[in-house]
């Protein structure tokens, strides 16, 4: 093609407004010389990365190439998404650092502090353990439970960890001495499945936080005054996933088919989302990954004040939402999977189907553009996050996939399964980019840093494996 | 032992060690609680039953401690029988007063709370070091749940086949046991062919239990490894008890812990294929 032909463009944001007017650019236009255009269009002091997408397909080389390999007609105006992408890079864990033992039973959960400084799981033989990174030891080992620990989660200012075991009590653990501040709390009848904190811009330091239990109670409890101050009913069978969204409303999915909209000042129900034909088993959030982290990014560990984590929290969740309402993922038994956008409307915005097998798990990227799920049918499926389409499926586990995680910069994706291998997935290329075999058995809890920097995974074969680039 | 037999009830004195006897000695028919029933219990009965009852512990205990010899022995057995149950028993009753830990209700095979609700067929560990399977392999030697087996002799195995204008020449053979043929098998022109395995005897699939997991899952033979008969056997693909087969096993799922997919392993023939119509293996983990 000669490069002397210009074709007319029109620069858009991945929500459909465009920059500007429609620009004639030159064919031998490439993503770099794209990115430093839609950079001063936006004025933008740091220069981000962009990823440049004509109809939903990545443009990786030059303008020209593409309209050569698709036939466009260059009379029409041609519409490129712009995609920020995140400024820093994870690089994909390779290899096994460390293979940790202490645990005497299976690894049941795992999880990093929001600021990556801590690594707790939570196992079978009913303790908690703490698990020092930078010697790859084990740190605390925190009794207290008297059955096993099912969900552990930390609260986003990192400061505390709560678990929920299968007996139904909640225990809070300190990381920095591993003691429990104080007793277990007891409400729930049956054993906890989920746990999730409120945001750190609603509230700093982290209070509340709720508890979803198979009795079909979702428990609002006050850490400072160590009771449970509501108590959700309405479900009639066990609450499988509970959220707390940074709009300030809860959302519970249940056993029985539907998932229920909470607010949090007085404990009603606003709203049921009704859809599914069998358990929903796991909810996602579009910013689900940013109220987990809290104030902590990549740059900042360290804050003077609460008021300032308050605010550089607040940041972070309007950068992360951009102006449209929360979406809501929900996965369910019936194979199929709905996306919802619960503050506004009560039916779902998209039907995602094609999954084999019941749907274990969802998780937005944390940049919100890409929803993954894992299933039992051994496939990873990938996701549009805002329209709900589906973009491409990951094949290469022979068993059923438990766990996924994201990478902090949106750029991989990490699947833990039962045929006791971990798969690292590029978002990129849309394929494998590293195995990691090395667990003797299930691996039943992923979970990536959020510096990027180490992979934590822990299974049946009861030792937790510490993986580095 | 003449004393023991009595047939009369009332009178019969050592009832506790004669409850073998008194099974012989039931009164034949009804008589006795038809009588009960015309002419009711005499007025002292109950009274008096009470107070023989009463009486028979201590004439128990007189006959403890005078029987001798084998009387003695098979009474202590059964009194000691009796003695630790009643122990038993009082244990039982009185846990309410003891205090006692608080027992862990702690279970086994622990599970995530997103598998808690469904019930999962408990997969087997993950398989044992593929080096030390290749150095078994080499050695020829392996574990195998049927280290021995019954030796087959050449005539049991192939029937001879006459052949020619006049059925003089008897070189050819027919397998009589179950063989297995890969996909790709051709017969040899029959004038040269000395081995004939019939296609009612070759098998494909094969029963394959896994011992640890106890389900039975029908697979696909890859190939015969080993005929504990002979080389002549293992080369034909005759299947008799004991012999060690390749099965795919990719169904399974399994991996090996430097992270690659496992499709074949061995198994080994556990019943006699020609008497049953089917293979039925037991998988060597």
């Amino acid at each position: 093609m000669a490069s002397g032909n210009s074709v007319m463009c029109l620069l858009a944001d991945p929500e459909g407004k465009p920059f500007g007017n429609p620009l004639y650019l030159p064919q031998n236009v490439g993503p770099s010389e794209l990115n430093i255009l839609v950079n001063n269009l936006q004025n933008n002091d740091e220069k981000f990365p962009y990823a440049f997408y004509v109809n939903d397909k990545e443009l990786l080389g030059q303008l020209g190439a593409y309209l050569l390999e698709n036939n466009v007609s260059v009379e029409q105006v041609l519409k490129i998404v712009c995609q920020p992408q995140a400024v820093f890079r994870v690089r994909p864990v390779t290899r096994c650092s460390a293979t940790i033992t202490g645990h005497t039973e299976a690894v049941l959960s795992v999880s990093f502090s929001p600021d990556g400084q801590h690594l707790a799981s939570g196992s079978g033989d009913t303790t908690v353990r703490f698990w020092d990174l930078n010697t790859q030891t084990p740190l605390h080992t925190c009794k207290g439970h008297k059955n096993w620990v099912l969900c552990i989660s930390w609260s986003p200012d990192g400061k505390q960890l709560v678990s929920g075991d299968k007996d139904g009590h909640i225990s809070l653990w300190d990381p920095n001495d591993g003691k429990a501040n104080g007793s277990p709390m007891n409400g729930h009848k049956k054993w906890i499945t989920s746990l999730s904190w409120e945001p750190s811009h609603l509230q700093t330091p982290s209070r509340r936080f709720a508890s979803a239990s198979k009795d079909g109670d979702v428990r609002i409890w006050d850490s400072m005054l160590r009771k449970c101050v509501m108590c959700l009913t309405g479900h009639t069978l066990a609450v499988t996933c509970v959220k707390w969204s940074g709009e300030g409303l809860i959302y519970s999915s249940s056993q029985d088919c539907t998932i229920k909209v909470w607010e949090t000042s007085q404990g009603k129900l606003i709203r049921e989302l009704k859809g599914h034909g069998h358990w929903v088993n796991t909810l996602a959030l579009s910013t689900e990954y940013v109220l987990r982290t809290g104030p902590y990014d990549y740059r900042t560990y360290q804050f003077s004040s609460s008021d300032e984590m308050k605010e550089a929290a607040l940041t972070r969740y309007n950068a992360a939402k951009r102006d449209s309402p929360e979406r809501l993922v929900s996965g369910s038994d019936d194979f199929t999977m709905f996306l919802w956008e619960p503050s506004i409307n009560k039916h779902p915005k998209a039907r995602m189907t094609g999954h084999q097998q019941l749907v274990n798990h969802v998780y937005f990227s944390p940049d919100g553009r890409w929803i993954a799920s894992a299933s039992f049918d051994k496939s990873v499926k990938l996701w549009n996050g805002s329209t709900g389409e589906f973009v491409a499926t990951f094949r290469g586990h022979v068993g059923p996939v438990y766990q996924i995680s994201w990478s902090a910069d949106s750029r991989l994706l990490l699947s833990g399964s039962k045929d006791s291998t971990l798969k690292i997935w590029d978002m990129r290329t849309r394929k494998l980019r590293e195995d990691l075999p090395g667990h003797a058995d299930e691996v039943f809890s992923v979970d990536w840093s959020p510096d990027g920097k180490k992979v934590a995974s822990g299974g049946k074969d009861r030792v937790l494996k510490l993986w580095m680039a | 032992m003449a004393a023991f037999f009595s047939f009369s009830p009332f009178s019969n004195i050592y009832t506790f060690v004669s409850l073998f006897f008194l099974r012989i000695l039931q009164p034949q028919g009804d008589h006795i609680e038809l009588h009960r029933k015309r002419h009711g219990y005499r007025p002292d009965y109950f009274e008096r039953k009470r107070k023989k009852d009463a009486r028979e512990v201590h004439k128990r205990s007189a006959f403890a401690q005078k029987a001798l010899g084998i009387k003695g022995k098979m009474f202590a057995r059964k009194r000691y029988a009796e003695k630790a149950v009643m122990k038993k028993t009082l244990a039982m009753h009185s846990e309410k007063t003891k205090r006692r830990k608080v027992e862990d209700n702690v279970q086994e095979g622990a599970v995530p709370a997103y598998l808690l609700d469904r019930d999962e067929t408990t997969r087997a560990k993950v398989l044992s070091n593929t080096i030390k399977q290749k150095r078994k392999e080499k050695a020829g030697k392996w574990e195998v749940p049927l280290p021995k087996v019954r030796p087959i002799a050449e005539d049991e195995m192939f029937r001879v086949i006459r052949s020619g204008k006049r059925k003089t020449k008897q070189w050819k053979r027919m397998v009589t046991k179950a063989t297995f043929v890969g996909p790709g098998f051709t017969r040899k022109p029959p004038k040269y062919e000395r081995f004939i395995r019939p296609s009612g005897l070759r098998f494909t699939k094969a029963h394959v239990t896994h011992p640890e997991l106890k389900c039975t899952l029908n697979l696909e033979i890859i190939g015969v490894k080993k005929n504990p008969n002979g080389p002549m056997y293992t080369s034909l693909g005759v299947m008799t008890k004991g012999t060690v087969i390749e099965v795919n096993v990719s169904e399974l799922g399994l991996v090996t812990p430097a992270g690659k997919v496992v499709w074949g392993k061995y198994a080994q023939v556990t019943n006699n294929p020609e008497n049953d119509g089917c293979i039925n293996a037991v998988l060597l983990v």
